[in-house]
C-alpha cells in the first residue's frame, strides 16, 4: 500500500473515493439500471447492447432460472412458470388483484401477500422481484467493474407502505444496499429539472405498465419540493392491453381460452396498442391452439373508445393532486410525461386538454426514471461535486391511521405530509396490570377501517403493570425518508420503553426474509462469506473516510480527551479493516459510531446555527 | 455561544428559524430558512454516513418539518402561540360560539350538501371561494387579538376557524366525490 498519495487539486485523492452507485427503475414491464459516469447519467446496457430488461422471470422445470429476454421467449409456451408484471403483486393480497381469472399462475390460497406455485417451488413476489434486481446488479457490477456501494430503487409515488417494504425486502434479497426508495415521478422530475434548469411548478404524469402516478412539484433554486401526489397503483398500460384483449374475444366470438392462448392474445393486444402510437390502424392476427383464427383490425377510433374510461380514471387523481397542492391547472408551468403508456395519443390528448398546454415529451419516457434515480444515487453515495447539489423533499402519498373503537380510523399522519415526519399519540391501559396492547395501523383516506388497507398490527409488550388507566403510553409513528413507517412506544410515567412487534398484513416477517436470504446464499454461485466480508470492509472504509473528513473540518468541537478517544476508535477500525475478521470489523465500526455520536450531534447543531447566521449575514449585506 | 441543539429547538419552533414569537410572519423568510436548514439536516445529506448519523439526520429533519408546518399554517401557528402562552383553547370542551356565526355556518353547510347532491361543481367552487374569503378576514382579527394578548378572544377565533376549516375540507371532499 502506498504510504503517500499525491494528487492534483480538484482530483480525487484515491480512485476508490468514487463510490459505485446506481439507480434502478424496477418497472412492471421493463426494468433498467443507470449510473453517473463522468458527470453524466447513463443507462447501463447488457452484453448485447440492450438497455431494457423485461421484468419477466421464468422458473423452468429443469431448474434453470431465466430473467429478461430469455424468459420473455417462453412467456406463452410456459405461462405458469413465467412470471410477468410481478410488480402488481408486490405487497398485495389475492383479493387485490384485478382480472385474476385471466392470469395463468397457480396462486396459493391464504392470508397476506400472494404467493405463486412454480416448477421451482413457491415464490413470493418479493423473491421474483429480487431475481430481476439481482440480474440488474450483476449487469452493473460487470459494467462498472466493482461492487456497488448502494442503489436507489424507484417505486410508484402512490405505493403504500406494504408495497414499499416489499420492494426494499426484494433489494435486500438481491444483495443491494438500498440508499433510498425514490418515487418514480420525483426521479423523473430530477432528471428533467436538472437537464433543463427548470424553475416553477411542474406536474409529472407517469403512466407505467401497471401503475399511475401524478405528482405536483415546485422546483426552486436546487430544491425539488413535492407539493402533492396522487394516483392509482393498479392502473397502467396493462389495463389498456386488457381492454384490447377483451375486445378481441368479443369480436372474434372466442370460446374460453387456454392459458397459452390467453397469453398469446395478450401479447398481440400489446403489440396492437404499440402499433397504434404511430399508425391509424393495427392488424391483430393469431392462430389459436383450438384451430380458431383471429384476424381483426383495431382502429385508433375504436381503441380510443374502448379505453376512454381508463384515460378518464387518470384525471380524477390529477384533479385531486392539484387541489391538494392548492393549485389550478393554469398555474402549472409544464407537464412532464413519463412511462411507456404515455405514448398513446389519446393519453397525450387528454392530458394536453386538461392542463391547457402541450405535454413535455423531450425525455425518453422509458429511461427518465432510471436516469433521475442514478443522479440521486450518486449524490446519496457521497460523490457530489461542488455546486452539484440539490435537495429533494418528498411526501407520503396516503394517510396513515389507527383503528379505534367500532372500526373507525383515527388519522395520525395526513397524506401529502413532507417526510420524514413523526406523530405521537398517547394511549392508556383499560385493565389492571395490563402489560401488552395492540394497534392496528391502516393506510388510506376513508373513515372506516374496512375501506382502508391494513398495514400491520403493532403489538406493544413490556408495559409496566399498573392500575387500569394509569399507564400513559406514548406511541410514536415515524415515517422515514423512504416513506416507511416504524413505531416506538414508551410508558411516560416510568419512562419504560415498550417492545414493539410488527405483524405485517401483506409483508414478509423478518424471519421469512432471513430464511430467504439463507436460501439465496446456499444457491448463490458467488461466495456468500466473501461477499459479506467485502461489504463490511466497504462500509467500514466509508465510515473511516467520513470520520476523517469530519475531523478535518470540525476538530475544534472536541476536547483533547474526546479527540483521543475518537482517534483510538478510528485506529482500531483501520487496523481490523484490512483483515478478514468480519465480527471484529463490525465491532470496531460500532465502537467508532458510538464514539462519534456526540461529535456528530455537535456538528449538526453547528451546521443549523450556521444556516441562521448565514441568513443574518445576507441581511446585513443588503442593508 | 447559545446552546443550539435538538432539545432546545424542540422547546420553541420560533427559535429554530430565528423568528419573532408572533402571529405576523414573513412567510418568504420562513421558507428560505426552512430550505436552508433542511438542506443541512436532511437524511439525503447523510445517506453515506454511519447509521447513527442517519438516525440523527432523520430526527432533525422530522423536527424541522414539524416546526415548519406548524409555523407556516396560520391556524396551527395561532394554536401554537396560545400553547406557548399557556392558554388552553379547550377544543373538546368549549363549543360555545356566537349564534349568528353558527347560523351562517349551518346555512353554508346545507348549501354544500345540496350542491354535492346535485353534483354541481361550479356551485361547490363558488362556495369554496366565499368561505375562503371569510376565513381570510377572520385571520386578520386573530392576528390583532394575538398581538394585543387578548387570549380568550383569540381562543374563540381559533375555535371558529377550526370549524370553518373543517367545512372547507368537506367542500373539498365533496368536489373529490363529484369527480369520481
Amino acid at each position: 500500500m502506498a504510504l503517500l498519495q499525491l494528487s492534483e487539486p480538484g482530483e480525487s485523492a484515491a480512485p476508490h473515493e468514487h463510490r459505485l452507485a446506481v439507480g434502478i427503475d424496477l418497472g412492471t414491464t421493463n426494468s433498467l439500471v443507470a449510473t453517473v459516469r463522468s458527470g453524466m447519467s447513463v443507462v447501463l446496457h447488457d452484453d448485447q447492447g440492450r438497455p431494457l430488461l423485461p421484468s419477466i422471470v421464468r422458473y423452468a422445470a429443469d431448474g434453470t432460472r431465466e430473467v429478461g429476454y430469455e424468459a420473455q421467449v417462453h412467456q406463452s409456451l410456459d405461462p405458469r412458470n413465467t412470471i410477468v408484471s410481478v410488480k402488481r403483486f408486490m405487497g398485495r393480497g389475492l383479493k387485490d388483484i384485478a382480472h385474476i381469472e385471466t392470469l395463468p399462475y397457480d396462486f396459493i390460497e391464504g392470508e397476506g401477500m400472494v404467493k405463486l406455485k412454480t416448477a421451482q417451488g413457491v415464490k413470493s413476489p418479493v423473491e421474483v422481484s429480487a431475481d430481476i434486481l439481482r440480474a440488474l446488479r450483476e449487469r452493473a457490477e460487470a459494467s462498472l467493474g466493482g461492487q456497488l456501494t448502494g442503489a436507489v430503487i424507484t417505486v410508484p409515488a402512490y405505493f403504500d407502505d406494504a408495497q414499499r417494504q416489499a420492494t426494499k425486502d426484494a433489494a435486500r434479497l438481491a444483495g443491494l444496499n438500498v440508499l433510498r426508495l425514490l418515487n418514480e415521478p420525483t426521479a423523473a422530475a430530477i432528471a428533467y429539472g436538472l437537464d433543463n434548469g427548470a424553475e416553477g411548478v411542474y406536474a409529472v404524469y407517469d403512466l407505467g405498465g401497471g401503475t399511475f402516478d401524478i405528482s405536483i412539484l415546485k422546483l426552486s433554486k436546487g430544491v425539488f419540493q413535492v407539493l402533492s401526489t396522487g394516483g392509482d397503483s393498479a392502473l397502467g398500460g396493462d389495463d389498456f392491453d386488457h381492454r384490447i384483449f377483451c375486445w378481441v374475444i368479443e369480436q372474434a366470438k372466442l370460446s374460453p381460452l387456454s392459458h397459452h392462448d390467453a397469453r398469446l392474445l395478450q401479447m398481440r393486444a400489446r403489440e396492437a396498442k404499440e402499433f397504434l402510437t404511430l399508425n391509424a390502424e393495427a392488424p391483430i392476427t393469431a392462430k389459436l391452439s383450438t384451430g380458431e383464427f383471429v384476424d381483426l383490425k383495431l382502429t385508433t377510433e375504436i381503441f380510443k373508445d374502448i379505453s376512454k374510461t381508463l384515460v378518464q380514471k387518470t384525471l380524477g387523481p390529477t384533479r385531486k393532486a392539484l387541489r391538494d397542492a392548492g393549485l389550478t391547472p393554469d398555474e402549472v408551468k409544464g407537464v412532464v410525461m413519463v412511462g411507456g403508456a404515455t405514448r398513446m395519443p389519446q393519453v397525450q390528448q387528454a392530458v394536453g386538454e386538461y392542463f391547457g398546454q402541450e405535454p413535455l415529451n423531450n425525455l425518453d419516457p422509458d429511461k427518465v426514471v432510471a436516469l433521475g434515480a442514478a443522479t440521486q444515487a450518486n449524490l446519496l453515495a457521497g460523490n457530489r461535486a461542488a455546486g452539484d447539489d440539490w435537495l429533494l423533499l418528498d411526501v407520503i402519498p396516503l394517510s396513515l391511521g389507527i383503528e379505534t373503537m367500532g372500526g373507525l380510523v383515527e388519522k395520525i399522519i395526513p397524506r401529502n405530509s413532507t417526510i420524514p415526519i413523526a406523530r405521537a399519540q398517547e394511549f392508556t391501559t383499560f385493565k389492571d396490570g395490563q402489560v401488552a396492547m395492540a394497534l392496528q395501523v391502516v393506510q388510506g383516506e376513508r373513515e372506516l377501517v374496512s375501506d382502508c388497507r391494513s398495514l400491520a398490527r403493532f403489538e406493544l409488550r413490556g408495559i409496566p403493570p399498573m392500575v387500569a388507566g394509569a399507564a400513559r403510553i406514548r406511541v410514536t409513528f415515524q415515517v422515514d425518508a423512504d416513506g416507511l413507517l416504524s413505531v416506538t412506544a414508551r410508558e411516560q410515567t416510568t419512562g419504560h420503553e415498550a417492545r414493539v412487534e410488527v405483524k405485517p398484513s401483506y409483508g414478509l416477517s423478518d424471519d421469512e426474509i432471513t430464511s430467504m436470504l439463507k436460501d439465496g446464499y446456499n444457491h448463490a454461485s458467488d461466495d456468500a462469506f466473501r461477499r459479506a466480508l467485502r461489504e463490511a470492509q466497504v462500509e467500514a472504509q466509508r465510515l473511516v473516510e467520513a470520520v476523517q473528513s469530519a475531523l478535518k473540518e470540525d476538530a475544534h468541537l472536541l476536547s483533547t480527551l474526546e479527540r483521543a478517544h475518537v482517534d483510538s476508535c478510528l485506529a482500531k477500525l483501520q487496523t481490523v479493516l484490512i483483515g478478514d475478521d468480519r465480527r471484529a470489523i463490525d465491532m470496531a465500526m460500532d465502537a467508532l459510531s458510538k464514539g462519534t455520536a456526540e461529535f456528530a450531534a455537535r456538528r449538526m447543531n453547528q451546521s443549523v446555527q450556521r444556516a441562521l447566521a448565514g441568513k443574518k449575514m445576507e441581511e446585513m449585506e443588503n442593508l | 455561544m447559545t446552546i443550539f441543539d435538538l432539545e432546545t429547538v424542540r422547546q420553541d419552533h420560533f427559535t429554530l428559524f430565528g423568528l419573532p414569537r408572533q402571529q405576523g410572519l414573513d412567510a418568504e423568510r420562513l421558507e428560505v430558512l426552512y430550505r436552508d436548514i433542511q438542506a443541512r439536516v436532511h437524511p439525503d445529506k447523510h445517506a453515506h454516513l454511519a447509521d447513527s448519523d442517519k438516525r440523527m439526520a432523520m430526527q432533525w429533519a422530522t423536527h424541522v418539518n414539524e416546526a415548519y408546518q406548524t409555523l407556516k399554517d396560520p391556524l396551527k401557528r395561532a394554536r401554537y402561540l396560545l400553547h406557548l402562552a399557556g392558554h388552553d383553547v379547550k377544543l373538546e370542551s368549549n363549543t360555545a360560539m356566537p349564534t349568528e356565526f353558527l347560523i351562517a355556518q349551518m346555512e353554508l353547510r346545507e348549501s354544500v350538501a345540496e350542491a354535492k347532491a346535485a353534483a354541481d361543481v361550479d356551485l361547490l367552487d363558488d362556495l369554496l371561494r366565499r368561505l375562503r374569503k371569510e376565513v381570510r378576514a377572520e385571520f386578520d382579527h386573530l392576528r390583532e387579538a394575538l398581538d394585543a394578548k387578548q387570549l380568550d378572544r383569540a381562543g374563540t377565533l381559533v375555535r371558529q376557524l377550526m370549524f370553518q376549516e373543517k367545512l372547507l375540507q368537506e367542500i373539498d371532499d365533496a368536489l373529490a366525490c363529484v369527480d369520481n
